[in-house]
């Protein structure tokens, strides 16, 4: 029984509790991400080519989603904190069953079907239960981890993420990886541990590159890097995208006027890559903009990790927070031609469901976090 | 007790995670800068260039397909080149009314309602945005000129020059070479598809398909602006494509047709192999087809004709035809028969004209009624005795043959690089147990003993035991190709060598095999008539019909299709085997009479011009060299 016990909430009777509390909502993050799915509805709009069907499913998604992110934040982060392991291994289960038959498609093997009923993807559990069981874990333990507690927090987050990346999915394992990770930084990872590790990393990825790997392996390597040395394949999209986002110019060509998105230039303008569209339309200002609504969702999910009562709180809604930050950095930053191409959305503007509600699914977990606080520790 | 402890932990934890929340929140600021920089780089700095592009000119990439390799044979002679060719593209983004397009196209060009609709389904198969696909193919110089003149009317339609494949020698290559084909669904889902962007062709069979990848090439590509139109502006930068490599292969163009013409209209298959090198010299199957047929395309109706034929024309006789040896397998059982200490050179055997085992009434007869009383191996392989092997065969019992024989290539694929190779079979009681689930009976064994029964080999792995035999057990994996441009045929899975307990066994059936042909009871003495050199061979029969017991064997009675195929193996000189053969004659009966003649010609068209001339020659020479 290490686990800190919370004080009695006897302290916290006397003061009054907020609407907002009472319903465990918090209204910050409610009106951004409505902000949000406002913005989404007019960039969708546009490049789905002016489909209204796409737009309303779309919007259908954001109503799903925010219900599931209210029913979620009900819950006490001691509930969830109970079941955290049973979630972890539940869902690396499921990973398991997806390897050994799952639904392949597009030459990857992803999905689990139960027939009649749904299909989904285990791997987008596992993007809320990483962050939580890693936090789980360190949460019980005295901070900084030591070297022991260390190892075990990284067998737990590389676990799932090995098998997702034989799905193969490297973006979700990443993004997974990350996850964990944070929560493991977050933690007070002892900064000789973060030296020794990247000086493990770095010959053994030189060792990899001189003597394992073949010449077509270094190819896809270097091509994952610098895209545009592939202008048939993946530099494809990138080419068109920068071509879409620098024609915008600072004030961009105004709503559903993008050309380079509209004639089919920019595969997948709704999904992936649909910071090109908004980039095109509403130009460098419209972009700022988005990263302005980005930042104060993001400052709010920091005020929540330092308001939150103990360890596994914090360390839970740090993770989910800068993750949701590594999101938008990794698409923006793809779109654009910084980084390589892996298939991550665009948080609340990307086309899709399970993205979007897994997404909503984790500021429930902030809103809980931030809730379901006993009063007694408030000094200001 | 301890909770005052986990109090003062618990304000130190949140220290540790508030100061790296503080890092974080550091970092997040900084990415986001680098954000804000990379758009301001994009829509500020390069605003002018991308604003360009996309204002009334689009940036695209085109592909350009790498030409393929051509394939030469070992004297130069061209096998496989490729030939310019004009075809109507259809670019289906810059179409404005696809039906209308095809509607004028139609008239235009006379086109049929079939070939409208197999335009429509190829230009479904477009894998890019923007990707021009080839609709039409072969256009004449009128249709060109009809769509210049209407060019206007036909938005995102263009002729295109571009290389069709093309085989000069038709059908005399068609098995060996095998042919290219347009990309179907199957094959797009396998390759990649950067790689053959611009490309519509792939190896289906053959040569073509084994060496695919080195034929291919690698694409390149050029980014070019064109107008709203469709049509290039301006090249802004090129990357030339890398042709594929050209194949020198192992075949001999004269060789070939000397083969096709020793087989003359009947079905069937020659093949050749130099046994110093396991390279394929010749490789015949009849009757063949013309390839230049499936490059562009096939129409229903000759496809048809090929796959219904009854001579069937598609078949790779030499790859896929797989029948029982008969007795050209007899010299590799002696052999085995020798090494396995089942028999010796001298032990005799008397035949009656059959073979009984001891206890059965069934008769297991010679071809020669009568019989051949007291045989040795040697007579036995000249007489083609088969008293003499369901002896040996017994003596041996069926897996020491299946062990012995596997050496030699039979039930396996031997070559190294012909695709289609089927593995024939050399049957164990383990396989018949696996396969029947039944027990192996003697009887099989003794049928196994002169090849026949379940036992089946290809044309090119009968050639292959020859090979074998003229090169004392060294192993060389057939293979057609001898060069790509430097690269060399894959040899790592070299079986291992076939060692024999006495080497001197491999002269002793030679000379045996030599009998065959060259002494005065041989069974193909009539084929080795008049030779200059020695030659060593086997005929053998397959039998396509089962004779039930008691039934004489009647030819007459038999429609043409019913009767046993020819075989021949050989190969020469003896002394310095230069050659190994192996002929098929479909329902030519007689091996030594019908197959022995091809090999014997075969073998002449190689070994004459390399026998070392007598010094009398000197004078029938041309005299240029003479002052």
């Amino acid at each position: 029984m290490k686990r800190p016990t919370p004080m009695p909430a006897s302290a916290g009777l006397s003061r009054r509790e907020s609407f907002w509390t009472r319903i465990h909502v918090d209204p910050w993050l409610l009106v951004l991400i409505l902000g949000l799915a406002v913005v989404d509805a007019f960039v969708l709009y546009s490049a789905s080519g002016k489909s209204v069907g796409m737009v309303y499913r779309q919007m259908a998604y954001f109503a799903v989603g925010i219900a599931v992110m209210v029913v979620i934040a009900q819950f006490q982060p001691r509930f969830m904190q109970r079941w955290v392991p049973v979630a972890y291994v539940g869902g690396t289960l499921l990973l398991v069953a997806v390897l050994l038959f799952g639904t392949e498609a597009k030459g990857a093997q992803r999905w689990l079907t139960v027939p009649g009923v749904m299909r989904f993807q285990p791997s987008e559990i596992l993007k809320l239960v990483m962050p939580m069981s890693v936090a789980w874990y360190l949460g019980a333990r005295t901070l900084p981890p030591r070297f022991k507690h260390v190892v075990i927090a990284l067998a737990i987050i590389f676990i799932p993420v090995v098998l997702i990346l034989k799905q193969p999915d490297l973006g979700t394992s990443l993004l997974i990886a990350a996850s964990g990770i944070f929560a493991l930084l977050l933690a007070g990872l002892l900064l000789r541990y973060i030296i020794g590790a990247l000086l493990l990393l770095a010959p053994a990825a030189a060792g990899m590159w001189y003597f394992v790997m073949h010449g077509y392996q270094k190819q896809r390597v270097l091509t994952f890097l610098n895209p545009e040395s592939d202008p048939l394949g993946s530099g494809w999209n990138i080419i068109q995208s920068k071509a879409a986002i620098g024609s915008g110019g600072v004030f961009g060509k105004g709503w559903l006027q993008g050309t380079q998105s509209h004639l089919d230039f920019l595969p997948e303008g709704h999904t992936d890559f649909i910071i090109a569209v908004l980039a095109e339309e509403f130009g460098m200002v419209g972009v700022c903009l988005l990263l302005g609504v980005y930042m104060l969702l993001i400052s709010r999910g920091l005020v929540i990790t330092l308001q939150a009562q103990d360890a596994f709180c914090k360390l839970l809604a740090g993770s989910i927070t800068l993750t949701f930050f590594v999101y938008v950095f990794v698409n923006i930053g793809m779109v654009s031609g910084l980084l390589p191409v892996v298939g991550v959305p665009l948080p609340f503007i990307s086309y899709g469901g399970t993205s979007l509600i897994t997404l909503l699914s984790g500021f429930g977990i902030l809103m809980s976090i931030h809730t379901h606080r006993k009063w007694m520790a408030q000094s200001s | 007790m301890s909770k005052p402890i986990h109090l003062k932990d618990h304000s130190k934890d949140a220290g540790i995670v508030h100061r790296r929340l503080l890092v974080a929140a550091v970092l997040v600021l900084a990415l986001v800068g680098a954000l804000v920089a990379r758009m301001y780089y994009l829509q500020v700095t390069q605003y002018e260039h991308h604003s360009t592009l996309s204002e009334n000119n689009r940036v695209h990439v085109q592909p350009i397909p790498p030409t393929r390799g051509r394939i030469y044979d070992r004297n130069g002679e061209v096998l496989a080149e490729n030939r310019p060719s004009y075809s109507l593209t259809i670019t289906r983004d810059r179409v404005k009314d696809l039906p209308a397009t095809f509607d004028l196209l139609k008239s235009l060009l006379a086109l049929s309602d079939e070939d409208v609709e197999q335009a429509e389904r190829r230009l479904m198969q477009a894998r890019r945005p923007f990707e021009s696909v080839p609709v039409m193919l072969e256009l004449t110089q009128e249709q060109i000129a009809r769509i210049a003149i209407n060019q206007f009317r036909l938005p995102g339609v263009e002729v295109q020059a571009s290389f069709v494949r093309y085989y000069p020698f038709a059908d005399h290559f068609a098995h060996a070479l095998g042919y290219v084909g347009r990309i179907n669904e199957r094959e797009l889902k396998s390759i990649d598809t950067v790689a053959y962007a611009g490309t519509h062709y792939i190896g289906k069979t053959g040569v073509e398909r084994y060496y695919e990848e080195l034929l291919h090439g690698t694409v390149g590509y050029e980014e070019v602006e064109t107008n709203a139109r469709g049509r290039v502006l301006r090249v802004l930068s090129r990357t030339e494509p890398v042709a594929g490599k050209d194949l020198t292969l192992q075949l001999d163009a004269n060789l070939q047709r000397v083969a096709e013409e020793a087989l003359g209209d009947r079905r069937g298959a020659v093949v050749a192999i130099d046994p110093a090198t396991g390279g394929v010299l010749a490789f015949v199957s009849k009757p063949g087809f013309d390839p230049n047929l499936f490059v562009t395309g096939i129409s229903y109706a000759d496809y048809g004709a090929l796959r219904d034929s009854l001579d069937q024309p598609l078949f790779n006789r030499v790859l896929r035809g797989q029948y029982p040896p008969g007795s050209t397998i007899k010299p590799v059982v002696a052999l085995s028969g020798l090494d396995s200490g089942a028999t010796t050179r001298s032990a005799r055997v008397y035949d009656p004209g059959f073979f009984q085992l001891p206890n059965f009434s069934h008769k297991y007869r010679n071809w020669n009624r009568s019989g051949d009383g007291w045989v040795d191996m040697s007579y036995a392989i000249a007489r083609s005795n088969d008293t003499y092997f369901y002896d040996l065969a017994n003596k041996m019992g069926i897996d020491k043959m299946h062990d012995y024989l596997t050496r030699f290539g039979i039930g396996q694929r031997v070559s190294i690089d012909m695709y289609e190779e089927a593995p024939g079979l050399m049957p164990s009681s383990e396989w018949k147990r696996n396969k029947y689930k039944q027990p192996w009976y003697p009887g099989e064994t003794l049928i196994a003993g002169i090849g026949q029964g379940y036992m089946l080999a290809t044309p090119l792995q009968l050639a292959q035991t020859m090979a074998l035999i003229a090169n004392h057990g060294k192993w060389h994996r057939p293979r057609l190709l001898m060069d790509a441009e430097g690269i060399p045929p894959d040899e790592s899975d070299t079986p291992d060598d076939i060692k024999l307990r006495d080497e001197s066994d491999w002269g002793f059936i030679t000379q045996a095999m030599q009998d065959v042909m060259q002494s005065p009871h041989g069974t193909a003495r009539a084929a080795a008539k008049g030779a200059e050199y020695n030659m060593a061979g086997k005929s053998g029969t397959a039998q396509v019909v089962a004779i039930a017991q008691g039934e004489r064997y009647d030819s007459k009675s038999l429609r043409e299709r019913h009767r046993d195929h020819a075989l021949f193996v050989g190969f020469a000189p003896t002394e310095k085997p230069l050659i190994a053969v192996a002929a098929l004659v479909e329902n030519g009966e007689s091996g030594g009479r019908v197959a022995g003649p091809v090999v014997r010609a075969v073998f002449d068209a190689w070994v004459l011009p390399r026998l070392p001339k007598p010094e009398v020659e000197i004078t029938d020479a041309p005299q240029e060299a003479a002052p």
